[in-house]
């Protein structure tokens, strides 16, 4: 029997996606497209709502488990990135993987694979980037940061950031997902923000910005400059929400002494 | 003196420190302490300066009010440059607010000499012990140690640093008597031999007691000046090495000269740092340490200088073709790291993907490995992997071809007077 072309709404979760994956599979459908929790759609096509039950998801990493441990996690990294398509991208790896058993899983240049492998790259050159790229304001003893990564990268920094501000209170705000990273007394949590402005800095926060922009300015040895090395090493995406770029006028001048 | 402007004299002053990494020590939280050191293998850059330098410290001196008088140094007694000095209590308090707002990932401390190099490594000591007992400090610290320290001195720092350097200034013992009348090479290696030798205690001990102290866990390293001096590259590349196999280092930093002063000792003040001859050092200094290659077999006494125009691989692998070609499917580990073109992720990536079936050339693309330098000197089940048959003239000059492209304008403009 040939399978059903299908289109699946889920809610947006990775166990969701895991459901429709066991879906597909016991009604014998092919899903050509997914849609998650807020995007519109219209199609053609046939679409379905799957509803996301735990019973569902767990039989299917239970299956995935047993061909490698490795790859559940793998596959939640894939969730994360900034990938076109990711469910679908998925999806297909999982089908092939079921069909070909776990040595498909060293086969790294494979077209379905790659892909998927390159993606979480990405993914995690970016978090790296932005473990050093993100930057601290204090406000009234608290730590706020705003960042605006392509892909969902606070789940990742979650744990470097709370061991290395483990006294303090902090939270990150992900402008493009509009979500934030909360941490106060050694719980951490992650919602979702529609909507967020930064206090202006303080005085003290004022100097200190002052203070690291010159040092930048003055570590830079002029007979070397070499901007291409730069922004290899660091894009310039992330250069909005990094201090040493924002022009002095960001910064209210001295108070007269 | 303002803050602001200590800063600035005091890290416009340690700029010229080519070491500003983080790696090395893993260190989690600790109660009651701020901060940990990065769990990342390769440390954390937090920016890159107009130069495309990594900062991951607050580089800075802890004063720059120097007795010695090293003819190459911005910072030598005679020139007529403002002075500052830190006060210990004004270095905490920065290098904490830097680190909270995650500028920086610690601090690296040097200083000029300030009338004797105990004198100096005393004062070092206060300022690293108020930061780390004090303000409860528990990031990465590098610190450097001045030749000629008395070894008490050194081991007290080592225990409150996490990497400790000392810098080997200039290639050569004769250039070091002509260009820094100061410093010696014995009293330079007396305290690489001391942290060497104290170091390993340490991690003897780490062994027996799990809170013995720790020194300097995350080693030491030095720095050299290239170009301020005659020495030859294979003279910086077995020395290099050596610095590596009876120092146990764990970077050896190559710093292009700039000129910053007038002297008859030393190259114009019109030259261009040599930033071209350094980069080739850096790639031979990794093929020393990740891909099992010796100074003898990068370059020997006919020819003792690296080619500007090609990478130190692509030249060893065109002066080597009984070597080639390497088959992709077959050969191991050690093989393929020395093929231009292969690294050690990509040359790990083939030894996985191999497992369940033959590899193509296309396949090795999407593996990561370079094809446009790797072409000629693999093979995919016997198959070479370029469509051109070349002579070792024709690979040659198309690997300079590549390679031009990556290097800036004006270096490419020079290299076509070799051309």
């Amino acid at each position: 029997m040939l399978w059903r072309d299908i289109i699946y709404q889920y809610d947006g979760t990775f166990d969701g996606l895991l459901c429709c994956i066991y879906e597909s599979y016991t009604k014998k459908e092919h899903p050509t497209a997914f849609y998650g929790d807020g995007d519109e759609m219209f199609s053609l096509f046939e679409t379905r709502t799957v509803v996301t039950e735990r019973a569902h998801a767990e039989r299917i990493a239970r299956s995935l488990r047993k061909l490698s441990p490795d790859v559940l996690p793998f596959l939640r990294r894939v969730f994360l990135t900034c990938l076109d398509e990711k469910e679908l991208a998925i999806y297909r790896f999982v089908v092939k993987l079921y069909r070909e058993g776990a040595p498909y899983l060293t086969r790294l240049s494979d077209d379905t694979y790659q892909p998927l492998l390159r993606a979480v790259r990405h993914l995690s050159a970016e978090t790296e980037h932005l473990r050093g790229f993100l930057r601290f304001s204090v406000f009234d003893g608290m730590l706020g940061a705003e960042i605006e990564p392509k892909n969902r990268v606070l789940p990742l920094l979650r744990g470097h950031f709370c061991e290395r501000c483990h006294d303090e209170t902090f939270f990150i705000y992900d402008r493009t997902h509009r979500e934030a990273l909360l941490y106060s007394d050694g719980c951490s949590r992650i919602v979702p923000l529609d909507a967020f402005e930064m206090a202006p800095p303080d005085d003290e926060e004022a100097a200190y910005r002052r203070l690291w922009k010159r040092f930048y300015d003055t570590i830079a040895i002029h007979e070397r400059e070499n901007p291409r090395t730069r922004m290899t090493h660091m894009p310039k995406r992330y250069w909005n929400t990094m201090t040493e770029f924002q022009s002095e006028n960001d910064v209210p001048p001295l108070p007269p002494a | 003196m303002e803050l602001l402007e200590k800063l600035t004299i005091l890290a416009d002053a340690a700029k010229y420190d080519a070491a500003c990494t983080s790696s090395g020590a893993k260190r989690g939280h600790k109660e009651g302490m701020i901060g940990c050191t990065s769990s990342a293998v390769a440390g954390c850059c937090h920016t890159f300066s107009a130069d495309g330098r990594c900062v991951t410290l607050l580089k800075v001196l802890l004063s720059n009010d120097c007795s010695y008088e090293c003819k190459y140094c911005v910072n030598r007694r005679s020139n007529d440059v403002p002075r500052a000095t830190f006060e210990p209590r004004e270095l905490a308090e920065l290098t904490i607010g830097f680190y909270r707002r995650n500028y920086i990932e610690g601090l690296f401390l040097s200083s000029a000499v300030l009338t004797s190099p105990d004198r100096t490594t005393e004062r070092m000591i206060a300022a690293l012990r108020l930061l780390r007992e004090e303000y409860r400090f528990n990031g990465y610290i590098h610190a450097k140690a001045i030749p000629g320290t008395s070894p008490e001195l050194v081991s007290q720092l080592g225990l409150l640093a996490d990497r400790l350097s000392v810098n080997i200034e200039l290639p050569s013992e004769t250039s070091l008597r002509a260009l820094a009348p100061n410093k010696t090479k014995a009293a330079i290696l007396a305290p690489m031999r001391q942290i060497r030798d104290r170091a390993a205690e340490s991690k003897a001990e780490l062994v027996k007691y799990r809170s013995a102290p720790r020194f300097a866990p995350a080693g030491q390293s030095t720095q050299l000046i290239v170009g301020a001096s005659g020495e030859s590259d294979r003279h910086i590349m077995r020395l290099t090495e050596s610095l590596y196999g009876r120092f146990s280092l764990k970077r050896v930093f190559y710093s292009a000269y700039v000129p910053v002063v007038e002297s008859t000792l030393l190259p114009s003040l019109d030259t261009k740092p040599p930033l071209l001859r350094e980069h080739r050092l850096y790639q031979a200094d990794w093929l020393l340490r990740f891909y099992g290659f010796r100074a003898d077999e990068l370059l020997d006494e006919s020819q003792p200088n690296f080619d500007p125009r090609l990478d130190p691989k692509c030249c060893w692998a065109l002066r080597h073709p009984e070597f080639f070609p390497v088959e992709a499917n077959r050969a191991d580990y050690e093989a393929l790291l020395r093929v231009p073109g292969v690294g050690v992720v990509s040359a790990k990536r083939i030894l996985v993907a191999r497992r369940t079936g033959p590899l193509h050339a296309d396949d090795l693309k999407k593996l990561g490995v370079v094809m446009k330098r790797a072409q000629y000197f693999l093979t995919c089940s016997g198959r070479l992997a370029t469509p051109l048959r070349l002579s070792g003239a024709g690979i040659l000059a198309n690997l300079m071809a590549v390679e031009r492209a990556t290097l800036p304008a004006e270096a490419g403009e020079q290299l076509s007077l070799f051309a």
